[in-house]
């Protein structure tokens, strides 16, 4: 099934309403930091604590990150294997060509989803490798810290912010997109899901963009 | 009839083989009395279908469902693409399912009278018989028929007729038909019963010691010829109403199939009879190259008029209603603007040749629906006429709520064509010819919604067991390629696509095209007279030689060249125009689609003259040059009473 | 009016191809599209030169065989429109029309506008038709179908066929295509016992003649002279991963 096209968008539909469920968990932990710096790091550590003692210190979090990065994988997996295929299936162009349809959600999506891959590598390597670019010098082990110091730089807030409008156009074509693949986008449920996706492509940026912007404003430090 | 023998020679006359017995109980009988192919005999039979419409497409499957080897043929890139697929309206059937008084008696009685008179009765009988099987066929193919809420399926009265017997999906009945055969000839192909062969023309029959024996195709893309042998080959290759070059039928259309048969001896009967449809949209200018339909429906509220005075050239809401002509309504009270199609037809070309057509081209008539609108409010007239008005605007960038919508009548269907006996075979043995390309079952005139139903009657229902019996009843011997009538015919094909490059002339097939339609239509189109015939006689010599002196044809005849294909259909339908016009010359008398002014009762009615002429007219080509051979097959009416029309 | 043309003017399959540029005067706004591409073909045979093939026949938009790329625009500017239908009267004096064949690697170019459509037929002889011979039909009536089932089923058949929808779309996608067919027979009664085997085959087939995948823009909707809708894909996709994934006995 995965080497048809529908399996592969099945693919893309999955691990991307994977990504949707770890976007509203991240934001709701970001959102903590107004809850004040003890709450903040108490909460990032609870992410390795989470499970114990039936699981290990940790294990709940590194099994997160597999899932998370095994769906990752194959969502740009099935991406780039369904660009290729698109690419091969017009290997003339048009001279002149005027799309039909879609607007800047569906148009952005293949090179927002480049630029989304591209900023999750830079995000990793700020906030969890500990990568010093951009960025100052912050208290090891203190991840209130790390991202109030991070944020007092306004290139990643303009980075981050860039970012959320990504994320925001990729929900919106994505979300629709995941319906449509799961075959449950019809006349009757097509409003509700253009509710639906509309606000979470709206309040999951803005959810995020809270942090940096209230960092940058320095109502939070 | 005595002057016009030097026209024709007199031949034996035909015998359609019907079966003896009861008109009910022929087609029983004869299935009964029929040879059969034992299953696993089956594919040692190849059959050659030419044509992928419904009589094309459902032949071919059925024959491929029986385990018989089967080529079809068509020349577009896809066997979904036939004009079938055009017909809008609807098909008949005697199921009657709206307890109004249908059956098999009367929609069979109802095609007679329709046809004037002019048809075989034991045929029509055969096909009202079959009527109810193609629906049950169509609804298990999936074809989404008009529903009721309760689940059952629509019925709406058409043409003209008393009960509601047709079946329809939306305005789109032949598409949905189509799809439906070609769905099943699909999985034909798919399970290797049926080979298809697209974009690919018959440009030659093959006979060898009488017997049909294979087709020359052309392969339109690379240019082969090649001969395509088989035990039997079926023509189901459509009408021909393109020698008027306006018509509602596809650009593609053309008679070369059927007419390359008889010119190899096939009898071409009737060819006069052609049927006008009478709410197209008039020419717009010259540059016009088909007409468009519109459902016949609209005449039930809308008011055919033109200015009372010719030359009148006000806007239609400036003339005043004294100033009003409403000709139907007038001269036919009890019918009005109902009157059959024909006779709506004629009174449309009357008015417009008397100076009083509308339009920027003065060649259309009034269709208004400004009182229906009062009376009914436009809401009505939306639902009820909605889909036709958008395609009208469309068309004519006209809006018909607005102002009224202006139509001409134009050639529709033809109920001429190959002559076949009972089984639909042609005189030829091993010639089937199926649908609109057989002159079989319309007479001369067909009623509507009974063109979908014929195809896909003599496709499914009847051709699979009479070829079945005609391939276990005769010993064949095995043709191969390298046989004399086969190569010869292979080169007589060549010759001719040679002959059409070489001319190098200056006028092109497009212009000589409708050179043929401007004078099938003046001089032998909806009106008819003997003086009309004898000019057409003479301008189409004229046409003939001036097609074979000055014609460019650019290009080669080895790969794709659409001119080259486009001319040799061209040359054919000329010479089809000949036959047609001696055809209606010789039948001095009128009937259903064929009106000779001649012979019209008092109040200008079609009068028949069925002393004389009640006879299916088989004509036989007896060489260039030569005087074509009539053969009549006598018409004898047991099961009906011949009477007249009246709508007055 | 007087138009300015751009035309791909391509021999056959193995030559390159290029654009010609074609001047032609007298052209009526009430003569359609392709009446006048008559009129240049008219003009170039009275030039002697080979003039431009495309593919045409009922002319009255329901066949199918038509279809252009109108200024990079599948059927041209008109919504709900074959190229057949398109008027001149939507275009201006003066203008500038270039004029493309499909570009669809799975549609490849015959000859100037032509294209080979046959990958269609292919995809549905792998399912696009309900398995039963001709003789065995029930009595129509005793199959019972809902009107608005039998509305939708409808909407669906009304495809044409003309390759629109690949060509539009940007990734040369034939997904309404397939749908429409996998809608059609799928929302029948008759067409239930090999609904899930159908969509399958269809599908797959498609991918093998090398179309793309679909990414709902819906450009193909946009296009289609039939305006067929973006549902069919939807419960194509549905019905494909039931068939793929369990569920499919519902």
């Amino acid at each position: 099934m995965w080497r048809s096209s529908i399996g592969k968008k099945i693919i893309m539909a999955g691990t991307g309403l994977i990504w949707i469920g770890y976007l509203l968990l991240h934001m709701y932990g970001n959102l903590k930091v107004f809850a004040g710096q003890e709450a903040f790091n108490h909460y990032a550590e609870s992410l390795r604590t989470l499970g114990e003692p039936m699981v290990g210190h940790g294990h709940a979090l590194l099994l997160a990150r597999v899932v998370l990065t095994l769906t990752l994988v194959a969502h740009i997996w099935a991406a780039v294997a369904l660009t290729r295929i698109a690419q091969q299936a017009r290997p003339v162009g048009y001279a002149k060509f005027r799309p039909a349809s879609g607007n800047y959600a569906t148009v952005t999506m293949r090179w927002g989803g480049l630029a989304l891959g591209l900023f999750i590598l830079y995000h990793l390597a700020h906030l969890t490798w500990n990568v010093r670019v951009l960025t100052g010098a912050y208290e090891p082990g203190n991840t209130f810290d790390k991202l109030v110091v991070g944020f007092n730089n306004p290139v990643n807030v303009v980075l981050y912010l860039l970012a959320l409008m990504a994320v925001g156009f990729h929900l919106w074509h994505g979300g629709a997109s995941f319906f449509q693949t799961m075959g449950w986008r019809i006349a009757a449920s097509r409003q509700w899901i253009r509710v639906l996706t509309g606000s979470l492509a709206v309040a999951i940026p803005v959810g995020f963009a809270v942090v940096p912007l209230a960092v940058a404003a320095g109502w939070v430090a | 009839m005595s002057e016009h023998v030097r026209l024709w020679q007199e031949g034996p006359e035909l015998d359609g083989r019907v079966p003896p017995g009861s008109i009910e109980n022929k087609w029983d009988d004869l299935r009964f009395s029929m040879k059969l192919v034992a299953p696993a005999n089956r594919r040692h039979h190849h059959v050659v279908v030419v044509g992928s419409g419904l009589a094309g497409a459902s032949v071919a499957t059925a024959l491929g469902e029986q385990g018989y080897r089967v080529s079809c043929f068509c020349f577009q890139d896809s066997p979904r693409r036939a004009h079938s697929v055009a017909a809008q309206g609807g098909i008949n059937a005697a199921k009657n399912y709206r307890n109004d008084g249908d059956s098999i008696r009367r929609l069979f009685y109802d095609t007679v009278k329709g046809g004037d008179y002019r048809s075989r009765e034991s045929n029509i009988h055969r096909l009202a018989q079959i009527s109810t099987e193609i629906i049950d066929q169509g609804v298990a193919q999936g074809v989404p028929f008009a529903r009721e809420y309760g689940g059952y399926l629509d019925n709406r009265s058409f043409g003209g007729v008393q009960v509601s017997r047709t079946f329809y999906a939306r305005g789109q009945t032949g598409q949905q038909l189509l799809l439906g055969a070609y769905q099943s000839l699909t999985r034909q192909i798919a399970a290797g019963q049926v080979e298809m062969h697209v974009r690919s023309e018959m440009l030659d029959l093959i006979v060898v010691d009488g017997i049909a024996r294979g087709i020359v195709v052309r392969n339109l893309l690379t240019g082969e010829l090649r001969a395509v042998l088989g035990d039997a080959v079926v023509l189901a290759t459509g009408g021909y109403s393109n020698v008027f070059f306006l018509s509602t039928n596809a650009k593609g259309c053309n008679v070369t199939a059927i007419w390359r048969a008889y010119r190899r001896g096939a009898v071409f009967a009737n060819p006069c009879y052609t049927q006008i449809h009478p709410t197209c949209i008039p020419p717009s200018g010259s540059h016009q190259s088909k007409l468009t339909l519109m459902s016949e429906s609209l005449r039930n509220d809308g008011r055919i008029w033109v200015p009372r005075h010719p030359g009148d050239t006000r806007s239609p809401d400036a003339v005043p209603e004294p100033d009003r002509y409403y000709f139907l309504e007038e001269k036919y009270p009890s019918f009005g603007n109902l009157v059959p199609r024909d006779v709506a037809s004629r009174n449309a070309k009357h008015v417009v040749d008397e100076g009083m057509g509308v339009g920027p081209q003065k060649n259309g008539v009034y269709l208004d629906f400004s009182e229906a609108m009062e009376r009914l409010g436009r809401a009505t007239i939306e639902q009820r006429y909605g889909n036709l008005f958008d395609m009208y605007h469309s068309i004519t960038g006209e809006d018909p709520y607005a102002v009224p919508m202006r139509i001409y009548p134009a050639v529709h269907y033809t109920m001429g064509g190959l002559w076949v006996d009972y089984q639909l075979q042609s005189n030829v043995p091993g010639l089937f010819v199926l649908g609109e390309a057989n002159f079989s079952d319309h007479g001369a005139n067909r009623l509507g919604a009974s063109a979908l139903m014929q195809g896909l009657a003599d496709g499914y229902f009847i051709a699979p067991y009479t070829i079945g019996n005609y391939l276990a009843g005769t010993d064949r011997t095995a043709v191969t390629a390298d046989a004399p009538e086969v190569t010869g015919t292979i080169a007589d094909v060549r010759n001719r696509l040679s002959a059409l490059l070489g001319i190098q002339g200056r006028r092109t097939a497009l212009a000589l095209h409708r050179e043929l339609g401007h004078i099938m239509w003046e001089q032998c189109g909806m009106a008819r007279t003997a003086e009309s015939l004898s000019t057409a006689r003479t301008r189409l010599q004229e046409l003939r030689e001036s097609f074979w002196n000055d014609l460019y044809v650019p290009g080669d005849a080895g790969s794709l060249n659409q001119n080259l294909e486009f001319a040799g259909r061209v040359a054919d339908l000329i010479e089809l125009g000949e036959l047609l016009v001696l055809d209606a010359l010789h039948r001095e008398e009128s009937c259903g689609g064929h009106f000779r002014e001649e012979s019209q009762t008092a109040d200008g009615e079609a009068k028949r003259n069925d002393e004389e002429f009640s006879y299916v007219a088989g004509w036989t080509w007896q060489g260039e040059g030569a005087a074509p051979m009539l053969r009549r097959e006598p018409l004898e009416f047991e099961a009906v009473r011949l009477s007249e029309r009246s709508y007055s | 009016m007087k138009l300015h043309l751009r035309v791909w003017r391509q021999t056959s399959a193995e030559d390159r191809g290029r654009f010609e540029d074609y001047e032609l005067d007298d052209v009526s706004p009430d003569s359609s599209f392709l009446e006048m591409l008559d009129l240049l073909n008219e003009q170039l045979l009275e030039q002697r030169k080979m003039p431009v093939a495309f593919d045409h026949d009922c002319r009255e938009g329901i066949c199918g065989m038509c279809g252009l790329m109108v200024d990079g625009m599948a059927h041209g500017p008109i919504p709900g429109h074959t190229v057949c239908q398109l008027h001149m009267r939507h275009f201006k004096d003066g203008d500038r029309i270039v004029i493309e064949p499909w570009r669809v690697a799975a549609f490849p170019v015959v000859q100037d506008l032509v294209v080979d459509r046959g990958s269609f037929d292919r995809i549905l002889q792998h399912g696009g038709f309900i398995s039963f011979a001709t003789g065995t039909a029930p009595e129509a009536n005793s199959i019972l179908i809902p009107k608005d089932r039998a509305d939708t089923a409808m909407d669906a058949a009304t495809c044409i066929g003309c390759g629109a929808c690949a060509a539009a779309c940007p990734n040369g996608s034939a997904t309404l295509f397939t749908a429409a067919k996998v809608g059609h027979l799928g929302h029948l009664p008759q067409g239930q016992p090999e609904r899930y085997q159908r969509v399958v085959g269809m599908v797959d087939q498609m991918d093998a003649e090398g179309f793309g995948g679909c990414t709902n823009v819906g450009a193909c909707t946009s296009v289609c002279p039939k305006e067929i809708g973006q549902d069919f894909i939807s419960q194509m996709n549905r019905d494909y991963r039931r068939a793929m994934l369990g569920g499919a006995g519902d």
